[in-house]
């Protein structure tokens, strides 16, 4: 086991030094998208839905309810698209070794998404609002469809950009440029911690939705109000719900198993897990996670459960935080190693100039030059780097484990929780006593916040989880910021926060001001576009 | 085979120069209007309905416009990630006043009309300007910037060290640069004004118009002047491998007066760009009052085709020379992404910037004709 790095206190607050402030900004202005991002991806889907179930029958109680939907759904909307430009350029802006580092690579899928998804949406959004009376009914329920397919596959590449932060696959290192080159963009593309990311964020998309129409409809029942519109609305939301609940829990699982293959830090970390157990290991329900004495306090263990999330087996071993360490240092020396013969490959005035062992020592410890780079924290050149400095290095391989550790389970907590929810909801609204269940109502109106505590939640086990990297095992964060200023940054950071607080207060209250007015009427039935005898009586 | 060698690096890099020219055209010619009519919209409307006329002309498509900023940004990261690290960094405040004001406009077109009070309104109308004015300047500035050479240095490593401060970019050529954009878009909102209103609105649109129009022909001849007369140039010294790997620091570059008039004297036509300048806003002027609209606009939009091009082509190779370690400068040569990602975006955008030209096409079409009051109180979608 490494001796506890001297000096070193991983309980102190945070300095003020530039990578932190970084951090904290870009921490501020992603977990703010974040709050609008997933009740898009859900709500334009269940728009569609709402919609086609007009158009095909012609009922004009569905047209009002994709209006009323609709009208909530723009006033979240433009608050994601106001953000989301902050974050086009925040890489460039406060990260600019790590745009120059992986650009290659990650700046691709970011612009796939301007261009296959981000137009399409946006474009369209306008039509959805605008075009009630300009297209037909068909022209605008396509119109619908290009919103909502356009929001998720937005999602998609924004994933499969982040998916390569977690598991970066299909590039390698370019001593000519200094930056890492895609070879195998496929791989990019079908990175499976993408795929598997993006299910979960768009299925956590749909639940968000879903309980937000759950909540409101509910309010409206236990009020009395809009009766009509509210029980359609949840049937629908409550059915989709339901799925997608499930769908969040699975996937977040499938990415339990992904992280114990690429990311065992964070899992080890999440679980709170300090030493490696004999196979299967236990799963810590609850505990107090304890960075300094490394080890876990009043913790309460159920027998094999980890290591059949873990490993879906019971025979292979998950490996402690202790011992991972042990290996992030044994990664670090050999990443000293790459990095020195880095230096060979730079001197050379040719790529034929440079000496063989350089390029042999580099062919063999290049895949770990990420690792020496964690030193850059505490020497310019990590050949310099003493053996405290390489033992408090390796430390900083772990996260803070009480945060990951409680994260992961308050956004499980609310997984189940919502599952529970919608079962319950889809069984009372096929019964048809839902208005005889008024407990159920005010659960679901006290659940509405539950989703978005649960997606940022989310949010930081995969990206506070993913530190000291930036890019897993390929560029620590210390190294990738921008060299801005304390001053600078502390301006930007109260520039953001006092806009986007301002913001969310007008966009709160025009929310509440939207619900409380209700949906507005609309224009008499019209004939479906199904032969009348396939519409079912009301 | 390996398909991506099909097209040589420098054939790509050469492409990938020009795509950066049509995103930023693409965004000035779209979303440029949006932005002159945020900046025209407290004059140009002056009472509630004629502020929501304004509004509304613009309301359904801005958003769409708007994701060429976006996609600008991407196309940046992915073609030319060191121009994308050095000059959202290097501009760093800027950068951030651009994408405040930006902002406030999606929330200002959706929120503005949801309340009946006027202050709540006037409020939202200043804000929209804000929105429409402040990038339309800085975006100006910075090319301004561009042009004198930005003081940035490169590390061995490629770390980007930036050795200005915000008010360094506020120098006298970068405002001249800056009020040119402004006086630009400003022509181009008015013809999308001119186009899309009637009435007052629509004759307060073609004065204002008219005096942008002008603005820009002598803000742009005088630009050119300020370049030739007060801006050095930079020119590459010595060899460059146009196929050779993105590497900033393995050139020399000289500092000479005059070097950005260099590609016009060694290739004339290239003097078709500053001329479709003024002769887009000279065009656009003449046309202004002669109640041919669609014109107009495209005149308009042949104005910022040929100016932001003219940018382009004085700078060539160069996309961001470095005024305190020339070596550094990024050029078309060496600033690029790999063989690879520039040959797979390319196939991307081969294929989907035509889709997304017909399906905007089509949503222009749909919404085709002059926003009246009635559109506005009748139906209850309007902003």
């Amino acid at each position: 086991m490494t001796p506890a790095p001297a000096g070193k206190k991983q309980g102190k607050p945070m300095e003020l030094d530039i990578v932190t402030l970084s951090r904290l900004q870009f921490a501020l202005t992603a977990l703010y998208h974040f709050l609008f991002v997933p009740l898009t991806l859900g709500l334009s889907i269940l728009l569609a839905v709402m919609e086609t179930v007009y158009v095909m029958t012609g009922r004009a109680i569905w047209r009002q309810m994709t209006k009323f939907w609709g009208t909530l759904f723009g006033i979240n909307f433009v608050l994601g698209v106001a953000t989301g430009i902050v974050m086009e350029f925040q890489f460039g802006m406060n990260w600019s070794y790590y745009s120059h580092y992986v650009g290659d690579i990650f700046g691709a899928p970011l612009a796939i998404e301007g261009l296959m998804a981000f137009f399409l949406e946006a474009t369209f959004v306008g039509l959805f609002f605008f075009g009630w009376d300009k297209l037909s009914k068909l022209g605008h329920l396509l119109s619908t469809y290009a919103v909502a397919i356009g929001s998720n596959f937005s999602a998609l590449w924004i994933l499969i950009a982040n998916g390569w932060m977690q598991h970066p696959v299909g590039a390698e290192f370019n001593p000519d440029t200094m930056r890492m080159e895609v070879h195998d963009f496929f791989a990019v593309l079908f990175n499976h911690v993408a795929q598997t990311r993006f299910v979960h964020t768009v299925s956590a998309g749909y639940v968000t939705a879903s309980v937000f129409v759950l909540g409101i409809s509910a309010w409206y029942l236990l009020k009395g109000r809009h009766i009509d519109l509210a029980k359609r609305s949840i049937t629908v939301a409550a059915s989709f719900g339901l799925l997608s609940a499930v769908s969040v829990v699975i996937l977040g699982d499938e990415g339990g198993y992904l992280a114990s293959e690429h990311q065992k830090m964070k899992l080890a970390a999440i679980e709170g897990m300090w030493e490696t157990q004999p196979a299967p290991a236990s799963f810590t329900l609850v505990g107090i996670p304890d960075m300094e004495a490394r080890t876990n306090h009043y913790a309460i263990h159920i027998p094999w459960v980890m290591g059949l999330i873990g490993t879906r087996s019971l025979t292979q071993e998950i490996p402690g935080i202790l011992e991972l360490v042990d290996k992030a240092e044994d990664r670090i020396r050999s990443g000293i190693v790459a990095y020195d013969a880095l230096q060979d490959y730079r001197a050379a005035p040719s790529r034929e100039a440079v000496p063989p062992e350089s390029v042999r020592a580099f062919e063999e410890h290049g895949d770990d030059m990420g690792y020496a780079l964690l030193l850059t924290k505490y020497v310019e050149d990590p050949r310099n780097a003493t053996e405290e400095q390489i033992a408090q290095a390796a430390w900083d391989t772990v996260p803070h484990v009480p945060t990951l550790f409680w994260a992961f389970r308050i956004m499980v907590g609310i997984g189940f929780v919502n599952v529970a929810l919608m079962a319950a909801f889809v069984v009372v609204s096929a019964r048809g006593t839902i208005t005889r269940r008024p407990w159920l109502l005010k659960a679901a109106v006290a659940a509405l916040a539950l989703p978005w505590i649960a997606a940022e939640a989310g949010w930081i086990v995969a990206e506070f989880g993913r530190q000291p990297w930036s890019i897993e095992g390929v560029l620590p964060t210390v190294a990738a910021a921008s060299s801005l200023t304390v001053p600078t940054l502390l301006f930007t950071i109260a520039g953001f926060t006092l806009i986007y607080s301002v913001l969310i207060v007008i966009e709160m209250r025009l929310m509440l001001a939207a619900i409380r007015k209700g949906p507005q009427p609309d224009h008499g039935p019209e004939a479906p576009l199904l032969p009348a005898r396939f519409v079912p009586a009301e | 085979m390996i398909l991506h060698e099909l097209l040589t690096y420098e054939t790509l890099r050469v492409i990938w120069w020009v795509l950066l020219g049509v995103l930023l055209i693409g965004f000035a010619a779209t979303d440029g209007f949006d932005l002159g009519v945020g900046m025209l919209l407290p004059f140009a409307g002056q009472t509630d309905m004629e502020r929501r006329v304004v509004i509304n002309t613009i309301g359904p498509v801005w958003e769409g416009n708007q994701v060429w900023l976006v996609l600008g940004g991407g196309a940046i990261f992915a073609a030319w990630p060191p121009l994308y690290a050095v000059s959202f960094s290097g501009f760093y405040i800027a950068m951030f006043a651009i994408l405040a004001a930006l902002i406030l406009r999606p929330v200002g077109f959706k929120y503005r009309s949801k309340r009946e009070s006027a202050r709540w309104r006037g409020n939202w109308d200043w804000a929209l300007f804000v929105g429409g004015f402040v990038p339309s300047l800085i975006f100006g500035v910075a090319v301004g910037n561009v042009l004198q050479g930005v003081p940035f240095r490169l590390g061995s490593d490629l770390r980007i060290f930036y050795d200005g401060g915000f008010f360094g970019l506020l120098n006298p050529f970068a405002l001249l640069c800056g009020l040119l954009s402004v006086a630009m878009l400003a022509m181009h909102g008015s013809a999308w004004l001119v186009l899309k209103t009637s009435g007052p609105v629509a004759g307060r649109a073609r004065r204002f118009g008219s005096w942008a129009a002008m603005a820009t022909v002598l803000l742009y001849a005088a630009g050119g002047l300020a370049l030739w007369l007060f801006v050095d140039g930079y020119r590459i010294a010595g060899a460059i491998d146009p196929n050779g790997p993105s590497n900033p620091l393995a050139k020399t570059v000289e500092i000479a007066p005059g070097a950005w008039f260099a590609n016009y004297a060694a290739h004339p036509w290239m003097l078709a760009a500053p001329a479709l300048g003024f002769l887009g806003a000279l065009g656009a002027l003449w046309s202004l009052n002669s109640g041919r609209e669609v014109r107009t606009l495209l005149l308009s939009k042949l104005a910022i085709f040929g100016i932001i091009s003219s940018v382009g082509l004085s700078m060539f190779p160069f996309i961001l020379p470095s005024s305190v370690m020339p070596g550094a400068s990024l050029t078309v040569w060496d600033a690029s992404s790999s063989h690879l990602t520039l040959f797979i975006m390319l196939v991307c955008t081969g294929i989907f910037l035509p889709i997304i030209a017909l399906y905007t096409s089509w949503v222009y079409k749909v919404l085709w004709g002059k926003v009246e009051e009635k559109d506005i109180t009748e139906g209850g979608h309007a902003y």
